[in-house]
């Protein structure tokens, strides 16, 4: 393989880890609170409003039934607005982080639909305020069901980010295609889905061990 | 001190309205146990719920040391809820927090600072006899000690009253009496007043100074212990009672019991003596002055608290005359005597 290659296929798989990591850390930040906004505000839950609740519900299953390469196109205008381009891997992280958003919030309020409602009512006996009950109880107690969640999450963004590749994001995915199969250089495809296998196997190893060291059940 | 008055809970309206508690008058003088026993159901724990407010009631006043719990904002609320301990029948530890930590817990919600903690939860611990275990996590500990760091966390933030929640329900008879002698030490030691909700008699009789039965959301009795136990006023207070006593007659009788005298039947009664006539020899009088032969199918003493119950069940043999005199006699010497039935004379 020559040092053109090794540069090329070196740098889709930086280009990969970028989207992930920065529409995964993205996604999280906005994707937490909203998780936990769609299970504090269930009807007879500690900030019960059953209204936003409805409305956040729908608007998450809204993000979550749209195809990831349909919410890619669809969205264009915003992703300009927002970096200045549609192609490269910024312009793909855009639609990555909308589509993970969503998917990030269902893993988080199914992680803490796991808790027992004795530990919340227990924290309320002891006069705890609802912020106080969501830091200090439901996230820890929930950390491994988050953890768990967060890992699917990376793992479903270096597929979707593959995916962005297609239409000019960059990264492996693009490789690929450009590379693999318009070329049809398969040494070049074996080597991308080889890295993409890599990167879910170490994503994956990741995320059991962090539950693994946070389990205490 | 905690004072209900007229407490009512109803969930739901209309025809599916279920009335979880109907007008609930219930006052726990300050430093004493109160048990509310009941059946599955009965309202239990609707009805702890409402004094911390867990629940709130549909109508009515709850009064815990001179304030009105119903009307406080949300933040007077999560401060007077500093000064009500609770604990649960499954303790409802956090996973994730040691033993340490767990207690700690509703002294961070009062903001207190970490040495302030460290100086608190460390002599809870060692009150509680889990000093050793205090890195160790709810999962390596035994139902019984989990039980006791629920109690030392209860205790962290030196409330006045503790709820317990059926809080040895879940745990076997040996770990349940130590729990229960905790408890009394910190009623003790502490003057905290408890009310704890509880199906079984055994933790009424070890530790509780005054009893409410509950049925439907209603409070049916309340009595000093020792009054309950010897004289429940109510079928559902002698049902449990029974049940306890484990005192009922033989099954081969009951299939033979019959509900009025004829003339060859004799009657069975259950004799309850308290008091002096648990010492006095009032069986061999019985046959002495009345004639009245007695055969003894069960009998029982149990000692509640300062008290001693006696239990039995027998059979009066005699006339109708020779019977009724007895039962006069037996009466006139403070016995309670309930006829169960009658069954025919064994020829």
């Amino acid at each position: 393989m020559s040092s053109a290659m090794f540069d090329l296929i070196l740098q889709a798989t930086l280009d990969t880890l970028y989207m992930v990591a920065v529409s995964g850390v993205i996604a999280t930040l906005l994707g937490l609170p909203l998780g936990v906004m769609l299970y504090v505000t269930r009807p007879r839950q500690i900030l019960a409003m059953p209204v936003l609740n409805q409305v956040l519900g729908i608007i998450t299953n809204i993000g979550r039934s749209i195809p990831f390469i349909i919410l890619m196109v669809a969205i264009i205008p915003f992703t300009r607005m927002l970096v200045g381009t549609s192609i490269g891997i910024n312009a793909a992280s855009v639609p990555l982080t909308i589509a993970a958003i969503p998917f990030v919030a269902r893993l988080i309020e199914g992680a803490l639909n796991e808790i027992s409602p004795g530990l919340i009512e227990s924290a309320q006996s002891m006069g705890a305020t609802p912020w106080q009950i969501i830091t200090k109880v439901l996230i820890p107690e929930a950390r491994g069901g988050i953890i768990t969640g967060l890992t699917i999450t990376l793992v479903t963004l270096v597929s979707y980010s593959a995916m962005a590749g297609a239409v000019g994001g960059g990264g492996l995915g693009d490789l690929g295609i450009r590379y693999g199969y318009n070329r049809f250089n398969p040494t070049i495809m074996l080597i991308t889905v080889v890295i993409l296998v890599v990167l879910v196997q170490g994503f994956q190893s990741l995320g059991d061990y962090l539950v693994r060291k946070s389990d205490r059940k | 001190m905690i004072e209900l008055s007229n407490v009512s809970k109803t969930y739901g309206s209309g025809d599916s309205a279920v009335h979880a508690l109907q007008n609930v008058n219930l006052t726990i003088p300050k430093g004493t146990i109160h048990g509310v026993i009941g059946l599955s159901g009965a309202g239990k724990s609707t009805l702890i719920r409402c004094v911390n407010l867990l629940e709130r009631p549909t109508s009515g006043s709850v009064l815990v040391d001179g304030q009105e719990m119903t009307g406080l904002r949300r933040r007077e609320l999560n401060q007077a809820r500093h000064r009500i301990g609770m604990i649960f029948q499954h303790f409802n530890l956090l996973t994730t927090r040691t033993v340490f930590d767990n207690v700690a817990l509703p002294l961070e919600l009062m903001g207190e600072k970490r040495s302030a903690i460290k100086n608190r939860v460390l002599p809870l611990l060692e009150m509680v006899g889990l000093a050793d275990k205090a890195k160790q996590y709810p999962a390596q500990l035994s139902g019984g000690q989990k039980q006791r760091v629920a109690i030392a966390r209860a205790l962290a933030s030196k409330p006045n009253v503790l709820l317990c929640d059926e809080a040895t329900s879940a745990l076997d008879p040996q770990t349940t009496s130590s729990i229960l002698e905790l408890l009394r030490d910190i009623n003790h030691q502490l003057g905290i007043t408890i009310l704890l909700i509880t199906h079984e008699m055994e933790v009424v009789k070890s530790i509780c100074h005054r009893v409410s039965l509950i049925s439907d959301g209603k409070l049916v009795e309340d009595a000093e212990v020792g009054d309950f136990f010897t004289a429940p006023a109510t079928q559902l207070g002698r049902d449990f009672l029974n049940d306890f006593l484990q005192l009922s007659p033989p099954k081969e009788l009951l299939e033979r019991l019959e509900e009025s005298p004829s003339e060859h039947t004799h009657p069975v009664v259950r004799l309850t003596f308290s008091g002096d006539a648990v010492s006095t020899p009032l069986i061999s009088r019985l046959a002495r002055e009345c004639s009245v032969d007695v055969s003894i199918l069960q009998a029982k003493v149990e000692s509640i608290q300062d008290r001693t119950l006696g239990l039995m069940i027998a059979e009066l043999l005699g006339s109708h005359e020779q019977t009724q005199q007895a039962m006069s006699y037996l009466e006139a010497h403070q016995l309670q005597v309930e006829v169960l039935g009658h069954v025919q004379r064994n020829v």
